[in-house]
């Protein structure tokens, strides 16, 4: 498996656009702390890119990579290995190659300009963030006979999950303003990986926006050691599940 | 105020040269304090070796100066009141008073001042008690230099530290209140100047005043107290220089004003609060060179406000600059400065050339659908406000900065 | 060495293979031959394990390959179009192969000296030519000695010479006892190689004959014609 992924990473680390995306990630970030003297408020811009490009790039690529590669998984799979350590070859030798882009476009500069709680939070959201959108990406791949349908699936399931998803949240709270609804909106919020690295964020970024009026409840569930967990263990499904479930279909999948 | 200074001086000596002094020590003829208070004669000075001295109710009746060397402990061990001041030009200073009763039946108070005038209480530490000064009907006082704690109980069940009800011209300066429910109260409390204070980690409220109209707090610190500052139906105020942070928690502000009228707010700090300011039927109010830094909401400012004025402010790292409850929008906003301002200044006159908008629709959307917050961030929200600021429908039209500065005003 | 049994395969609604039920036995060279759709490659990477049967069983050396992958340790695959990763060079991908096979130690570079690859070794797959790319197939089909050898119509693309060569390889592996399975849709080359036709049509197994019993059922002399007669009096029954 650590062999694939040896070969997946030499493959990607050469490809272009990854070093596209680790210099543009990078230039942003060092745009962002040097032009703002107060590094929380970068942290609070970098959030943004965060939560929308990291995803959106690393479901993008991923899925583009494995039809790119689709030769390299047929030659593999024609060699004694097993498709589910192909697979997961494929996968870890993505994810390192994209969480290394992630590392040096933002996790230098967060390390040498904001070396803190909300640094590390950012951090570790961007990596889980990562890793779920690889793993969805795996899933529209092998879901999928063609590249452009699974890019197009990948594109959708980043717009659901970027957009879409927080749409159908304001409209449950819009239609049932009269409820108590906070266990409602954690129990949505959590199924949204990107909601939940959001989330993460906000505990330790508007702690004081976040206290008043309701968020008090929400700081009372998210800002606890069992938070912590909760949101951990709900990221670490996001990217287990969809793995999953591409190993699934995989296994049975014809080249 | 320095001639009520210099009219203190001159009664302190005029006691000193005046009155005999009577020392009071463990080993001393005079032992008690409670029967040293009792017996001097008028404009004599007491003066109180360190020691512990029981006092339950010691009551002075005559103009005296109690001098207390090395922090005497008076102690009224929980019975009762520890010092009670019915008689004008008195002088107490440099005493431990400690453990009064506590309790809902009477405001039990460390030292109590009642219908008095021209009365010094200086540089003692209060401890342990349920209220700390308690001032009621008296005028002229000067309370500078106290160390008050609050007897560690709970909200419910603590006084405050200074306390004063109905009372003129009093100075309240350089004085650390903690513990207490609220730092400093103030009700019918007319022409009073408080400078240089301390109150943090009150249960209530640092500064809680209503009805107390002409005075002025300048260089006060209020932090980390339960739900901030809270000022109430008075009329004009003046607040310079003061700093208002660290008031985090449910429905907790740097300061709240609600039917306040006629006043200025100048030059102070507003620093990591839930909310920076909250403003409730509030007019006429002029918000000059105040900083709003890294608050939930900078200013929270409802409907029924009014004819109100901020002008060269500082708005950064707030995650709202303001919110407002209506479409209503009555005030003035010019010259401020809003980090979120994105707009530009082509005549490079410094002030941006179209207006900011510090309410946003995502901030409307929550105070009508409060569980939002946890969308918070969310690319959907950004995407709101970004077409919200374009066309306008929900956001109060008039709620706009004319004249945004396109740079932080140093300070 | 390779028996299928009842094999059934359907992309979607296009039933591609409907129960073949077939062997290959060593030291032969089978040719499966049909017409274009007719469920060669499939029953190809059925026997690869790079496309799973809907129904029946492949087995290796008597054991059912299932879900194993360890069987293919005995096979060398050359695919129609070689694909590889465009950023890989020729020596890293010999490398890599040999690195993800550790098990093997010797190897055979017969081909790769023919072909003069080691030449070559610093290029990276992408700018390579048609032909080039089929002769680093070649090499890496033969490379692990297998005792199975499956090549999906070799020669095409690669010029007269690289094809003798490989065609020598071909019958050398024969010699040697392997089983070397071939598809092709030039006659002559079958006629050279062959000596079992496995003929598929519509999913089902036409025939399944030695070369040489082709020719005598015929009375032709040549393969293709032989065929072709076949084919005419199967459609007339």
């Amino acid at each position: 498996m650590f062999k694939i992924a040896k070969y997946v990473v030499y493959d990607i680390l050469r490809s272009k656009v990854l070093i596209a995306y680790t210099v543009f990630l990078l230039g942003i970030s060092l745009s962002l702390f040097s032009l703002e003297e107060d590094a929380s408020k970068s942290i609070v811009s970098l959030m943004s890119v965060v939560m929308i490009i990291v995803p959106l790039v690393s479901i993008v690529f991923s899925t583009t990579y494995f039809y790119n590669a689709y030769e390299f998984i047929e030659l593999l799979v024609a060699q004694p290995l097993s498709r589910t350590t192909i697979l997961l070859g494929k996968f870890t030798g993505v994810a390192f190659s994209m969480l290394t882009a992630f590392f040096i476009g933002v996790g230098v500069p967060v390390l040498i300009y904001s070396p803190n709680a909300t640094g590390f939070v950012l951090l570790q959201s961007g990596i889980g963030l990562s890793l779920v959108f690889i793993s969805l990406a795996f899933f529209s791949s092998v879901a999928t006979r063609d590249k452009a349908k699974g890019i197009g699936l990948s594109l959708m399931l980043w717009f659901f999950f970027s957009v879409i998803y927080d749409a159908i949240i304001l409209g449950v709270l819009f239609a049932f303003s009269d409820y108590p609804l906070e266990k409602a909106v954690i129990a949505l919020a959590s199924l949204n990986p990107i909601d939940l690295g959001r989330i993460m964020i906000l505990m330790k970024l508007d702690i004081s926006a976040l206290m008043g009026f309701t968020g008090a409840v929400y700081k009372k569930f998210f800002g606890t050691g069992f938070g912590f967990f909760y949101t951990t263990g709900i990221m670490l499904l996001w990217i287990v599940v969809p793995q999953l479930v591409s190993l699934r279909i995989f296994r049975k999948k014809n080249l | 105020m320095r001639l009520f200074v210099f009219l203190f001086a001159s009664v302190i000596l005029t006691g000193i040269i005046q009155g005999k002094t009577t020392v009071v020590c463990p080993d001393c003829p005079v032992n008690n304090f409670m029967r040293a208070a009792f017996i001097a004669a008028p404009h004599d000075t007491i003066i109180v070796k360190s020691g512990t001295y029981p006092s339950i109710n010691s009551i002075i009746t005559k103009p005296m100066t109690i001098i207390g060397e090395n922090y005497p402990v008076i102690d009224g061990r929980g019975r009762d009141e520890v010092i009670l001041v019915y008689s004008d030009s008195v002088t107490i200073s440099g005493l431990h008073v400690r453990n009064s009763n506590r309790g809902s039946m009477k405001d039990y108070a460390g030292i109590r001042v009642f219908q008095s005038k021209q009365v010094s209480i200086l540089n003692c530490k209060l401890e342990n008690v349920f209220f700390g000064i308690y001032l009621s009907d008296s005028k002229q006082v000067l309370v500078k230099g106290n160390h008050s704690k609050g007897a560690n109980y709970g909200k419910s069940d603590t006084g405050n530290g200074i306390h004063l009800w109905k009372c003129d011209s009093v100075t309240v300066l350089d004085n650390y209140m903690e513990g207490h429910r609220d730092g400093i109260y103030f009700e019918f409390a007319k022409h009073c100047h408080i400078e240089k204070n301390l109150a943090e980690k009150n249960y209530r409220y640092g500064l809680h005043f209503m009805f107390s109209d002409d005075d002025t707090y300048v260089n006060n610190t209020f932090r980390n107290n339960g739900t901030g500052v809270a000022v109430m139906y008075t009329k004009r105020v003046n607040m310079f220089n003061n700093v208002f942070e660290n008031n985090w928690g449910d429905a907790a502000y740097g300061l709240l004003l609600k039917d306040i009228g006629n006043s200025v707010i100048e030059g102070n700090v507003f620093r990591n609060n839930t909310i920076g300011v909250t403003m409730e039927g509030s007019s006429r109010m002029r918000f000059e060179n105040n900083d709003f830094t890294r608050n939930g909401y900078g200013l929270r400012i409802w409907a029924n406000c009014t004819q109100d004025t901020f002008v060269h402010n500082n708005f950064s790292g707030n995650t709202f600059d303001a919110s407002t409850n209506g479409q209503l929008q009555q005030n003035i906003f010019n010259y401020n400065y809003w980090d979120k301002y994105t707009g530009y200044d082509l005549d490079r006159d410094k002030i941006g050339d179209i207006p900011y908008k510090p309410v946003s629709l995502y901030s409307m959307l929550i105070e009508q659908m409060p569980y939002a917050v946890m969308l918070l961030r969310s690319f959907m929200v950004d995407l709101l406000d970004k077409a919200e600021k374009n066309i306008p429908s929900i956001t109060p039209e008039a709620f706009e900065d004319k004249f945004p500065l396109m740079n932080m005003i140093k300070r | 060495m390779i028996r299928t049994e009842n094999l059934e395969k359907s992309f979607g609604k296009l039933h591609v293979l409907k129960g073949v039920s077939t062997s290959f036995e060593a030291g032969q060279v089978v040719s499966v031959i049909g017409p274009n759709g007719s469920g060669k490659t499939t029953l190809i990477k059925c026997i690869l394990g790079m496309v799973v049967a809907d129904k029946g069983s492949i087995f290796f050396d008597g054991k059912n390959i299932g879900r194993d992958f360890q069987y293919r340790n005995n096979i060398g695959y050359m695919p129609q179009i070689g694909r590889y990763p465009a950023n890989m060079k020729i020596g890293q991908l010999f490398s890599m192969m040999k690195d993800l096979r550790k098990a093997v130690t010797n190897t055979d570079n017969e081909l790769i000296k023919e072909y003069a690859l080691e030449a070559m070794f610093d290029k990276p797959m992408h700018t390579l030519s048609g032909g080039t790319t089929q002769k680093v197939s070649a090499a890496l089909a033969f490379l692990f000695n297998p005792k199975v050898l499956i090549l999906d119509e070799p020669t095409a693309g690669l010029d007269p010479l690289a094809s003798e060569i490989l065609k020598a390889k071909i019958l050398k592996a024969k010699e040697e006892g392997r089983l070397v399975i071939i598809t092709s849709h030039i006659m002559s080359e079958v006629e050279e190689m062959a000596d079992k036709i496995l003929y598929l049509f519509e999913g089902s197994i036409n025939f399944y004959k030695t070369v040489s019993e082709l020719k005598t059922e015929t009375g032709e002399e040549r393969l293709g014609k032989a065929i072709a007669k076949i084919m005419k009096e199967r459609m007339h029954v």
